[in-house]
């Protein structure tokens, strides 16, 4: 059979994670068939999923964290009342984090060593800053390096358990497309970690249950499960937010709170120019009152577990675009979430942002139209869209111009040389020095999808600082020029190959190949 | 060209790397950038507050007969036990600004209130387009208005590359004219040659990624020092004071960056605001912070300093249920550095009469922030009023630049 290892670098890089080193022929199998070699992962069954032992559901992980937060209280309290007069409150963290703070402590070292194969003597860390500080950036002062680490407490525990487990499955998936589709639903709907323990300890166990199931279901289940999972309502202050007129907003004098309301409209459906208006925001953070999740005393329900409240609930009918809905309590907002996952500008923005993350920064226009048409006539059907996406010949012709992501760079170096995480602080530290810290954009909008973000002066540097500290730790038995074949082969140009070629050293070849734009673009 | 002899024909240095680029603009090269007719070196810091900051809880219109019941229980007060410093006798600052505090009593600090970017919807996303592109709608995110304003100053006088603070760079300062970024990290680099060889790759195949790398390439040099490592305890306050500190630092030097851009999240607060303390008045000390790490580390040249510092819009009069603020309208612009001629509060004080609110929520925009920047940009850096309203500012000749903002 032919190969075509153009598009076989299309059917790798732009749709999957990249080619995988050692004898998994992944190149050569792509370049026999490229479309076929994406869309086995479609038939996959369970492909999405993500069911490891020791990951649990959000209300066992709320549980915990409640009895965490509580123990916490009840030793900052007895230490208060130990101490006479010197006590002082701690102030209040502010919800939203710093990206300097969050990259304290990063050793590119550390970072390196994971990524690089393991078959080597193991480096002393030039930084003995235990990766995990770069987690906690609300966490007390850092100790002077030289002290070990505190222990890490069961927020820090599950966030990195769940992230091994994301980069584990990446960096062994076949292809990687449906994986690379989680990853998209994922930040369309991004929640972020940094908002407080709850979404820390949240953050996986919410792409785990409101993601990954609905990956390749209907756009509409996805948005309802994601609209009422507990991480998201407490990441967008739902469970805040009270009927002025419901029994609970009379008696504590509070009321609405319309973050989420706007942000279903403008980032997860309509989009921002969809055709809504203030009052329609409004009506819909009234409609959606009461719709939080139990807490730890449960008087609600499984404490960690979605609840309607209808103590919090605005009485009465609402009218959202248009139309008037009725209903009482919580099928009120179903039927509205309903009717706005199938509004003509939810498929227009959704097929524009699923082209832009896969195709181009600009989309080619017929193939948005295309995509936007299979959404409407197929009532969201994911797999369709996907089936579309790669049915189409815009996303097979035009130019590999994207930059990976962080994270797409990360785990591409992972795979091409064959290695597979087991602890999940390199990757971590990573991912926050290059701008991309797991589950934890600046904000709701998700992290930018655009060539301008990612192929920015400071972080190119990084990138080959990165490259560079991997390579440094290459052990000689891996030839650059032949994970070269097993990256790239005939796509790579003339240029890539003589500067690899040519190098001085097989570290300096690697750090090269890393850096080339057959590995950085998609 | 034969690439071995290409790399032969660079020295090994990353500094003669970019000397010898002629696509690049020159890193080492000493800029001439002045003002005509005076013997100034300007510096221009802009600092974006991303998430809309509650203008009406940082300059508090104490003297407003509507603000205490709009703003409840987080309203700033003129005594009690954390009371804000007042600016004159009608707006007081929040109790965690006070180096602000102390610039504005020397002259060096001044507020414009009820201001807006010509966006007037709620999106923070396509608020910031507006606020950093400079086009008077969203949607164009090809370059910022620093950038573009860059380009227009005089040729021969070119300003050393824009410094980008992050590891990407904030839309305000992308574009045509070149950037470098730096952002507070300490890190083991790739050696030159790689460098090298890799931008020469870069050349022939990729020139976009030639022109990104080599510029990422420039800065680390002059950002090492033991004193631009993080500070342990970080937190936002800290990163804030850290940026801050590390930017200052490199454009103090005579042939670094005499422009900065800077990029701070989180202010979007729409629960718990809190009011003189709380999560507001943290994020403020951090702001505060920097202001006065950009006053100690420029030295000498905190005397030709402007600092301006924006937001995409305005939150809401009246706190909402949840003890915070929802999108709004207009806001605050704060102006700082020896530059700057302060002690003042600009505003054409709209009121806060239900019926002065913009839709009845907002406080209403009487100043367009556009004319605040053309102001700082036509008078520190010398842009003149054509360009400003051309290609800075597209389509902004109505809003006239602000005289007067510069001492």
């Amino acid at each position: 059979m032919a190969r075509d290892f153009r598009n076989a670098l299309v059917a790798l890089n732009r749709f999957g994670f990249g080619a995988r080193g050692g004898a998994s022929g992944d190149l050569i199998s792509a370049a026999s068939d490229p479309r076929g070699f994406v869309k086995a992962d479609l038939g996959r069954p369970g492909v999405t999923l993500l069911e490891v032992p020791g990951l649990q559901p959000t209300p066992e992980l709320a549980k915990a964290v409640f009895e965490f937060q509580f123990e916490q209280k009840q030793a900052r309290e007895a230490a208060k009342s130990a101490t006479t007069g010197a006590a002082t409150e701690a102030p209040p963290q502010p919800g939203a984090p710093d990206a300097g703070a969050q990259r304290r402590g990063l050793s590119l070292a550390n970072i390196a060593q994971d990524i690089s194969p393991k078959d080597q003597p193991v480096q002393p860390a030039a930084n003995n800053a235990a990766p995990m500080e770069t987690m906690q950036p609300n966490a007390a002062p850092q100790l002077n390096p030289p002290k070990p680490a505190p222990p890490l407490n069961v927020i820090q525990k599950t966030f990195r358990a769940e992230a091994l487990a994301r980069f584990q499955r990446a960096s062994l998936a076949e292809c990687g497309f449906a994986e690379r589709l989680v990853v998209f639903w994922s930040n369309h709907f991004c929640i972020s970690a940094n908002k407080g323990g709850l979404a820390r300890m949240w953050a996986g166990s919410f792409e785990r249950e409101a993601i990954r199931p609905h990956v390749f279901g209907r756009f509409a289940e996805m948005l309802k499960a994601v609209e009422q999972h507990p991480a998201m309502l407490f990441f967008l202050d739902n469970q805040q937010s009270l009927g002025p007129d419901s029994r609970a907003g009379i008696n504590r004098q509070r009321g609405l709170n319309e973050n989420l309301a706007r942000e279903i409209m403008e980032l997860h459906t309509l989009g921002v120019n969809g055709g809504y208006s203030q009052d329609d925001v409004t009506s819909l953070a009234r409609v959606i009152t009461g719709w939080t999740y139990a807490g730890r005393q449960g008087q609600l329900g499984q404490p960690g577990s979605f609840v309607f409240n209808a103590n919090a609930h605005e009485p009465g009918a609402e009218r959202v675009l248009g139309k008037v809905y009725d209903a009482a309590g919580l099928a009120q907002g179903e039927a509205v979430l309903a009717d706005i996952a199938r509004h003509p500008s939810t498929a227009k923005f959704i097929a524009t942002k699923f082209a832009r993350h896969f195709v181009a920064d600009d989309p080619p226009p017929a193939l948005v139209a295309r995509l936007q048409d299979v959404f409407t006539r197929t009532d969201g059907d994911l797999r369709l869209l996907a089936n579309a996406l790669v049915d189409s010949d815009e996303a097979w012709a035009a130019p590999l111009s994207k930059m990976r992501s962080p994270y797409e760079y990360l785990v591409a170096t992972g795979r091409i040389l064959s290695r597979v995480p087991e602890e999940p602080g390199r990757y971590l530290g990573g991912l926050n020095l290059l701008g991309q810290p797991l589950w934890s954009p600046a904000g709701p909008n998700g992290f930018p999808d655009t060539n301008a973000a990612w192929a920015a002066p400071e972080g190119m540097k990084l990138r080959l600082d990165i490259a560079a500290q991997i390579a440094a730790k290459l052990p000689d038995a891996v030839d650059p020029r032949e994970l070269l074949e097993l990256a790239a082969a005939d796509a790579a140009s003339d240029d890539t190959r003589r500067t690899i070629e040519r190098a001085e050293s097989r570290q300096q070849a690697m750090a090269l190949l890393l850096m080339s734009p057959e590995f950085q673009r998609r | 060209m034969d690439c071995c002899e290409a790399y032969a024909s660079l020295v090994t240095s990353r500094r003669a790397l970019l000397l010898g680029g002629a696509s690049f603009a020159a890193w080492a090269y000493v800029p001439k950038f002045a003002r005509a007719t005076e013997a100034r070196d300007p510096r221009l810091v802009v600092m974006i507050l991303r998430g809309a900051l509650d203008g009406l809880a940082t300059v508090a219109p104490i003297g407003d007969p509507d603000y205490a019941a709009l703003h409840g229980s987080i309203a700033l007060t003129s005594g009690g036990p954390h009371p804000a410093v007042m600016l004159d006798s009608f707006f007081g600052l929040h109790p965690a600004m006070p180096q602000f505090a102390r610039l504005y009593a020397n002259r060096q600090a001044a507020v414009i209130h009820a201001v807006s970017t010509p966006y007037r919807d709620r999106s923070h996303f396509d608020g910031q387009d507006v606020l950093e592109s400079g086009y008077p709608g969203p949607g164009r995110v090809q370059s910022g208005w620093l950038n573009r304003a860059l380009e227009a100053l005089p040729r021969g006088e070119r300003v050393a590359n824009a410094l980008a603070v992050g590891p990407t760079t904030p839309l305000v300062l992308r574009g045509a004219a070149p950037t470098v970024g730096w952002a507070p990290v300490a890190l083991p680099q790739a050696d030159d040659d790689t460098a090298m060889r890799l931008v020469e790759l870069y050349r022939h195949r990729d020139p976009a990624l030639a022109t990104a790398l080599a510029h990422g390439l420039q800065l680390e040099k002059a950002a090492a020092g033991d004193d631009m490592k993080p500070q342990p305890g970080g937190n936002a306050v800290t990163a804030m004071r850290n940026v801050a500190r590390g930017a200052a630092k490199l454009m103090v030097a005579d042939d670094g960056p005499r422009i900065a851009a800077l990029a701070f999240d989180g202010w979007d607060t729409h629960a718990n605001e809190g009011g003189p303390v709380g999560r507001l008045a943290l994020l403020l000390s951090g702001l505060d912070g920097a202001f006065a790490e950009f006053e100690s580390g420029l030295g000498d040249r905190w005397r030709d300093t402007a600092i301006v510092v924006a937001t995409e819009f305005g939150r809401t009069a009246h706190i909402n249920g949840t003890e915070g603020t929802d999108h709004g309208t207009g806001t605050i612009a704060l102006l700082a550095g020896g530059a700057i001629k302060g002690g003042r509060v600009i505003s054409d004080w709209p009121s806060l009469k239900h019926a002065s609110l913009y839709q009845g929520r907002d406080l209403a925009p009487t100043t367009d922030l556009r004319s605040v920047i053309k102001g700082v940009l036509a008078d520190h850096l010398g842009i003149n009023e054509r360009v400003l309203a051309t290609t800075v500012f597209p389509d902004s000749a109505a809003a006239r630049p602000m005289k007067g903002l510069i001492a």
